[in-house]
């Protein structure tokens, strides 16, 4: 179930609970259609290889969503996010098996501001790497 | 091919508006695998005190990402379109959208810059209700990766 964590109970270096997210094609097509981004380097390989992809890739907007995921779980309400942004700094590919790709998304708490809002920096990894560049956000807590 | 500068500070009006639908939320929540309840139950949502079901946080680009990417297809800017990636997504939100919001979308040029052959365009799309109530403003780097970057 959601935490909802309140700005007495964090400090700079607090970690949030970490998960692990499992993106498969499937995922990919069903966040196409849900989100309209329909770019065929993430759900077609001969187009993606074509383009020098070594196989096609996950949307950058859906691994940001994953990230998403950790604050709003740790939050508990989704609108106390405030500012939320990432570079997308390298792809997440995801074979054509019944594996596909592992992300993992950590984070902690960075600051604590004393207009009620925290600063959380998260790290995104896939197979041993990052794949989203500063990705951070900012969360008013109670 | 260089974007052109004079583009900077220019601002594209709204297209239609955005009727933001429960089931599209809870579609977007189900694709990103997030059960969070306010994305789901209504009851849950107006729990927290919202009117209705609320928007996971990168929810607005369904909608931003359209509208910049209208915008960057504009001849005059001169960024091939057909080499684009996503190379940044922020997102400030005064309040998270929520069922039943009718949202319209003013993307304004902030930044175009070339880099090591590629053309970069930094969009800012302000997301409003119709009354002009600002929602969230949605920050976008789109990078035309050049030919000679390839090799």
């Amino acid at each position: 179930m959601t935490a909802h964590v309140r700005l007495a109970d964090i400090e700079v270096g607090t970690a949030l609970p970490s998960q692990v997210f499992h993106v498969d094609r499937a995922g990919l097509v069903r966040y196409a259609g849900a989100s309209g981004d329909f770019n065929v380097i993430h759900w077609n390989e001969r187009v993606a290889t074509s383009v020098g992809l070594p196989n096609v890739i996950a949307h950058g907007m859906l691994t940001m969503a994953l990230a998403g995921r950790v604050l709003s779980d740790w939050v508990g309400d989704p609108g106390a996010i405030v500012e939320f942004g990432t570079k997308f700094t390298r792809p997440v590919v995801v074979p054509d098996d019944a594996d596909g790709a592992t992300v993992e998304v950590t984070g902690k708490v960075t600051a604590v501001n004393d207009d009620g809002t925290a600063q959380v920096s998260l790290t995104v990894m896939c197979d041993g790497v990052t794949v989203l560049g500063n990705p951070r956000a900012v969360v008013r807590l109670a | 091919m260089a974007v052109n500068p004079d583009y900077v500070g220019r601002t594209f009006p709204p297209g239609p508006a955005y009727l933001v639908g429960r089931e599209k939320i809870r579609e977007f929540a189900t694709a990103i695998g997030d059960l969070n309840p306010a994305f789901h139950d209504v009851g849950a949502a107006r729990a927290l005190g919202y009117p209705d079901l609320v928007a996971p946080p990168t929810f607005p680009v369904v909608m931003a990402m359209k509208a910049a990417t209208a915008a960057v297809q504009d001849p005059g800017l001169g960024l091939d379109y057909t080499r684009v990636v996503h190379g940044e997504q922020r997102f400030a939100y005064s309040r998270p959208v929520v069922a039943g919001d009718e949202l319209i979308v003013t993307v304004t040029i902030e930044a175009v810059r070339t880099m090591a052959g590629n053309d970069m365009v930094t969009t800012r799309g302000d997301v409003t209700t119709l009354a002009g109530d600002h929602v969230v403003s949605a920050t976008t780097l789109l990078i035309s990766r050049g030919i000679e970057a390839d090799s």
